[in-house]
């Protein structure tokens, strides 16, 4: 018996737009989608960690019990901008850890279809006398006067940032980041957006914030992914079909961003990345070149590419190389969201840092289909979500058993 | 007559010149532009008022063409180090294109009015524009 936890099932609803059903209907179909697949029931589950970040409900995990199941559970809502979903995996996987439950269940949800802009408000102004708000102590609205807060257009800055630090990052190596994330979303049934774009439509698509084009943004949709997440022992007490399934965690970081000069002038996405991933190699015990598949947070074309080089996909300063060599696309030596990626997939913001462990979990059991990475043994799964919060997971197939080919 | 006028926000100080200033952290050095609890970096609790350089280098821009409703597109978002302080800001007097306005390029401290309120004081805002050749 070691400490190892175990993803026993896990699911993931098609992310789009659901208009008939609510966000405690999605999180149903994930929870209970998950726990059919692992073959066990809420009547198992030891603690519920639940996020939902933008839909004002409250306590999306009591909600979803009283549709499920109330055993009277410790319940864990939780939120942490992008990496929400993430979050709560980890918090079951820490209470696991801790010995304080056997069973644990981890949700996102989020209904963002049509939701525009995020990260923008609109711009209000007082009539009177100036009148000083806030910690700068502006008298009117400093989004679109001093820099933006469109999530679009601080993600363009990381990304431009990189190019300036390093060079050879332009419109059009952004724009072919996204040409390869929607040829991967041709074979993701579960995807928004399953559609291939050629290089020029993407260029010559909206504008967003330059070099950002609405293709090179992550997809507002709906969507809800959940976990069940299983104690080393427990699992060992359970069927051989559940044992040649089980994904093994081998690691579950969870980072904050470290104070950098200017990190509070243009959020910092790099540093706690690093952090998070060199904390999760090094608890995994495998390095960048072990893994057969990568989902990372790729919420504009910009991110993806500092990301490559944050996860020590390649050398630092090399990003711009490993991606013009072809590594990330899913024939090449690393694939990187083999999904289609938050670009087309979408980005039901909540679900999102478990729906990218589903995927990885998938291709490790063999069951990816069309997409499926052969012999996938080893995967990692990252989100990042602004404040700042990273969390990064490595999965590796249960050892001994040979998946089947997909 | 000119309007009375006052800076757009507390870390904007008009005269003798323009500039900026930051609360610097009197352990650690590290700037910062909002009010302060404490310091990020070291938990240091005492800051001075450092003024920052008013010529800087663009690290990093993005043109916003899709903003929040009431805020006029396109602009030029920008962080420009100045002098190893980063500032978030806005390039003006620049055409927002990406043939024009370049990583790396020359900028310097501006001011204009950002508006009037009903007792008719000016709220001054700054950004940053290109500095000339001739200038630099």
């Amino acid at each position: 018996m070691t400490d190892d936890l175990w993803i026993l099932g896990i699911h993931m609803t098609k992310f789009g737009k659901h208009p008939d059903e609510d966000l405690v209907d999605l999180a149903a179909e994930a929870a209970l989608g998950a726990l059919a697949d692992g073959g066990v029931t809420m009547r198992d589950v030891g603690v519920l960690a639940a996020g939902n970040l933008l839909g004002g409900v409250g306590g999306i995990g009591q909600l979803l019990q009283k549709q499920i199941g109330q055993t009277g559970i410790p319940v864990y809502n939780v939120q942490n901008a992008c990496a929400t979903g993430a979050t709560a995996l980890r918090t079951v996987c820490m209470a696991i850890k801790a010995g304080e439950a056997d069973y644990g269940l981890a949700v996102g949800v989020e209904k963002l279809s049509g939701a525009g802009l995020l990260g923008a408000r609109p711009r209000t102004e007082t009539s009177g006398a100036w009148e000083r708000t806030g910690r700068f102590g502006a008298v009117g609205t400093v989004d679109g006067r001093i820099g933006t807060e469109t999530m679009a257009g601080v993600f363009a800055q990381v990304g431009m940032e990189y190019g300036h630090k390093y060079g050879g990052a332009d419109f059009e190596l952004f724009a072919r980041i996204s040409e390869k994330n929607h040829a991967h979303s041709t074979l993701n049934p579960l995807a928004a957006y399953q559609k291939k774009m050629s290089l020029e439509q993407i260029m010559n698509d909206v504008m967003i914030a330059y070099p950002n084009t609405r293709p090179m943004c992550s997809a507002n949709t709906d969507g809800a992914a959940a976990a069940v997440v299983v104690s080393d022992a427990k699992l060992r007490t359970l069927s051989l079909e559940q044992r040649r399934r089980a994904v093994k965690i081998a690691a579950s970081v969870l980072t904050s961003d470290p104070w950098q000069e200017a990190c509070q002038v243009l959020p910092d996405v790099n540093t706690l990345t690093r952090n998070a991933a060199r904390q999760a190699y090094e608890a995994a015990g495998v390095g960048p070149e072990d893994l057969d598949l990568v989902e990372l947070h790729d919420c504009f074309a910009t991110a993806e590419l500092v990301h490559y080089d944050n996860l020590m996909l390649c050398e630092e300063g090399g990003a711009v190389d490993f991606f013009r060599s072809g590594a990330p696309w899913r024939d090449g030596s690393t694939p990187v969201n083999v999904s289609g990626g938050l670009q087309s997939k979408g980005h039901p913001i909540a679900a999102t840092g478990i729906a990218n462990v589903w995927e990885v979990a998938t291709h490790l059991r063999g069951e990816a289909g069309p997409r499926q990475i052969e012999g996938a043994r080893v995967g990692l799964a990252h989100v990042i979500g602004l404040g700042s919060a990273c969390g990064v997971h490595v999965l590796e197939r249960a050892a001994g058993v040979s998946a089947p080919r997909g | 007559m000119t309007n009375p006028q006052i800076p757009f926000v507390d870390y904007l100080e008009l005269r003798p010149e323009p500039h900026l200033v930051a609360h610097e952290c009197t352990s650690c050095a590290a700037r910062y532009f909002d009010r302060r609890n404490g310091c990020a970096h070291c938990g240091g609790r005492d800051f001075r008022a450092a003024p920052v350089a008013t010529t800087g280098e663009v690290r990093s821009f993005t043109i916003v063409t899709f903003a929040a409703p009431g805020v006029p597109v396109p602009f030029v978002a920008a962080v420009v180090d100045c002098d190893g302080t980063s500032v978030r800001t806005n390039l003006v007097d620049v055409e927002p294109s990406p043939d024009v306005v370049h990583l790396g390029m020359t900028v310097a401290l501006t001011t204009y009015v950002a508006g009037t309120d009903a007792e008719g004081v000016d709220a001054v805002n700054y950004a940053f524009k290109p500095l000339g050749r001739a200038e630099q």
